[in-house]
């Protein structure tokens, strides 16, 4: 296959069709993703290519989350899709008491192949319930592991590497992602192990943390704060859940401060977490300061210019980064 | 008779598995809690006389019934209630997460209404590979009213899925009468809101639930779709082991355990075995529940491993230990 520009939608659209035509025993669930062609146009064509096992559902999430728990537990590996993040919160249940649990409450005996896969986050003023980057809810639920992909040849490694796992894996797809383009070559693309993070620019100042879309707005930030001579080292996490710890303290090692970015709540979010480890593991490395950048503790306004001012941006992520140098 | 006397043994070995768990519970040796199907044990052996060994199974709460039902070893069932590594599922299932892959056991479930989209997922992977067998779900009045119920049943409707629904209405959702949060009689009436097929069979008496189920499960297997099956049926006990039954009364428990599934069955047994057969039937039961709590208070308690270990599935080297 040539290398061509191809978009992060259409990188999940070609994981899917490659994993539904390897096995039978793959199949597609969500909401409108048939004739409609999925919410955000993910699944496009697939129901016509895979026609049995592309499966439109009624509006049901605890439901169809549920039904693809019992198909996994029957042979079968499911992909779901749900339409929002926000959405998934009717399948809790289904995902937190039965999804995760399968494989150590039966003792071994079953396993729970279930890759959810979801449209998250906001900046487009769609308001309180169709906004939200959630991960952190499910970040500390043992038996689930979560993939942020944010880049198109990672959405199509990571898609690969989820659905041939044998656990329920969350997979976020940022909305703003969708539309990403980028050169690659599918058939080059190795799958995205789990718990292995990518740098994305190598620096000695400060270490930035991030993931999903929230990586992107971080690589502009530092990209700037060349400019003001700070030698920033990104890492792109991919997979949250397994976290790669060890890349991330080996950096804060090095640089003695760290930045975490993230578009969900500071309050119990991912950023918490991994400031929590590199005090743990690495307090005596730290001459700069810890800070988080995150959603502000208030729901998710409709109003586009209230939004702005509540979810993190590149400024706010630059003045963090300064603030952990102590340069303000 | 062969029939009914299959029927009879398992009543038996379910009547004397929960007795002994209720004396283990009043003895403070097990932790947690418990949900006691006594009184209901004909809903359990008369559906899976309805059976295939291919069908797969998803039970609730209070699934004890249906795991000896369908083959499990009393042995290993204490094993797992005991919290011990050679039970079902090393401990950590216990009473309300216990499946058993090898008899296509799905799984009891604690959260009401759990089960029933998940087995309506195992309808519809039958359906995709186009195999011969059935699933079937139990659960209860009070999971009736979840959410689950409404959309697991209407997708099982839309795609045809050959899952046969079984509710067990057993009059009380923990304390609240089922008349109190509906205003229908009938659980299966809701069927009709589907285009799904139902029957209300006396629960109380396993060769009629047999037959209902056998009735449903046929239609099911010639591929006319999903079906509910209402069973009347009566708890015994207190919802869990802390009820003290104060929302009904002795009269109307009186009067259920005038049907009791083991009476009827020895009624129908009657004229086929003397009275001293069958009380060689009772005492084999007990002695063979018994028996099989003495060998589980043999086996060995957990160690650091058991607890940790396999929280995450291996998915090079991972071999499913069922046939599913």
């Amino acid at each position: 296959m040539p290398t061509q520009n191809l978009t992060y939608r259409k990188a999940i659209y070609s994981a899917l069709d490659k994993v539904l035509s390897e096995s039978e025993k793959t199949v597609f669930l969500g909401e409108d993703i048939t004739e409609y062609g999925g919410a955000f146009g993910v699944s496009a064509d697939l129901h016509t290519r895979h026609p049995s096992r592309v499966i439109a559902t009624p509006i049901s999430e605890g439901g169809f989350m549920g039904v693809a728990v019992g198909m996994a537990m029957t042979g079968y590996r499911v992909v779901v899709e749900m339409m929002f993040m926000d959405f998934m919160t009717l399948a809790f249940d289904q995902i937190v008491n039965h999804a995760v649990n399968v494989h150590y409450m039966y003792g071994g005996q079953l396993t729970c192949p279930v890759v959810i896969r979801t449209p998250a986050g906001g900046y487009r003023g769609y308001g309180p319930s169709h906004s939200k980057a959630m991960e952190n809810m499910l970040f500390g639920v043992p038996g689930l592991k979560i993939m942020a992909p944010s880049t198109v040849q990672d959405a199509y490694g990571c898609l690969l590497t989820a659905v041939a796992d044998n656990n329920p894996v969350l997979f976020v797809e940022h909305k703003l992602l969708y539309s990403l383009e980028e050169a690659v070559d599918l058939a080059e693309i190795q799958p995205v192990p789990f718990g292995k993070a990518r740098i994305v620019r190598q620096g000695s100042d400060v270490t930035v943390v991030s993931h999903s879309y929230g990586a992107h707005l971080a690589q502009q930030a530092v990209m700037e704060l060349e400019d003001e001579g700070i030698d920033a080292e990104l890492i792109d996490l991919r997979s949250l859940k397994p976290l790669d710890i060890e890349t991330i303290v080996e950096s804060v090692t090095k640089t003695g401060s760290l930045v975490c970015v993230e578009e969900g709540n500071v309050t119990g979010g991912i950023g918490s977490e991994i400031t929590a480890i590199v005090a743990e593991r690495c307090l005596e490395y730290l001459d700069g300061r810890i800070i988080r950048v995150g959603r502000g503790d208030t729901p998710i306004p409709a109003s586009l210019a209230s939004e702005g001012l509540i979810l993190p941006d590149k400024d706010t992520i630059k003045a963090a980064i300064r603030k952990a140098l102590r340069r303000l | 008779m062969s029939d009914i006397l299959t029927l009879y043994k398992k009543t038996l070995k379910i009547r004397y598995f929960e007795e002994k768990i209720d004396w283990l519970f009043s003895r403070g040796r097990l932790g947690g809690t418990t949900h006691l199907c006594i009184g209901q044990e004909a809903v359990a052996v008369g559906v899976d006389n309805a059976l295939s060994p291919d069908d797969y199974v998803v039970s609730n709460h209070r699934g004890h019934g249906h795991l000896i039902a369908r083959g499990a070893d009393p042995a290993r069932l204490f094993a797992e209630l005991l919290g011990k590594p050679e039970g079902y599922c090393r401990g950590r299932g216990g009473t309300q997460h216990l499946s058993i892959a090898h008899l296509n056991f799905l799984g009891t479930n604690g959260i009401t209404g759990g089960g029933i989209p998940i087995a309506t997922g195992a309808g519809l992977s039958i359906k995709l590979s186009g195999e011969e067998r059935i699933s079937v779900c139990f659960f209860g009045d009070g999971a009736s009213n979840q959410g689950t119920f409404h959309e697991s049943l209407n997708m099982a409707s839309a795609w045809s899925l050959p899952v046969l629904y079984v509710c067990e209405n057993n009059v009380y959702a923990m304390s609240t009468r089922f008349s109190k949060v509906s205003r229908l009689t009938d659980v299966s009436a809701r069927a009709s809101a589907y285009g799904m097929p139902s029957a209300v069979v006396d629960g109380m008496d396993a060769v009629k639930v047999s037959d209902a189920a056998r009735m449903l499960a046929v239609r099911i297997r010639a591929g006319h779709g999903p079906a509910l099956l209402e069973a009347k049926t009566y708890r015994y006990c207190g919802h869990s082991k802390s009820d003290a039954r104060a929302y009904r009364s002795s009269d109307e428990e009186a009067l259920w355990r005038m049907r009791d599934p083991v009476l009827l069955l020895e009624k129908q047994l009657s004229g086929l075995l003397s009275a001293s057969e069958i009380e060689t039937l009772r005492s084999r039961a007990v002695s063979e529940i018994e028996d099989a709590y003495q060998s589980a208070m043999l086996m060995r308690e957990p160690g650091v491993h058991d607890a940790f270990e396999g929280v995450y599935a291996d998915t090079e080297s991972y071999v499913p230990q069922g046939n599913l």
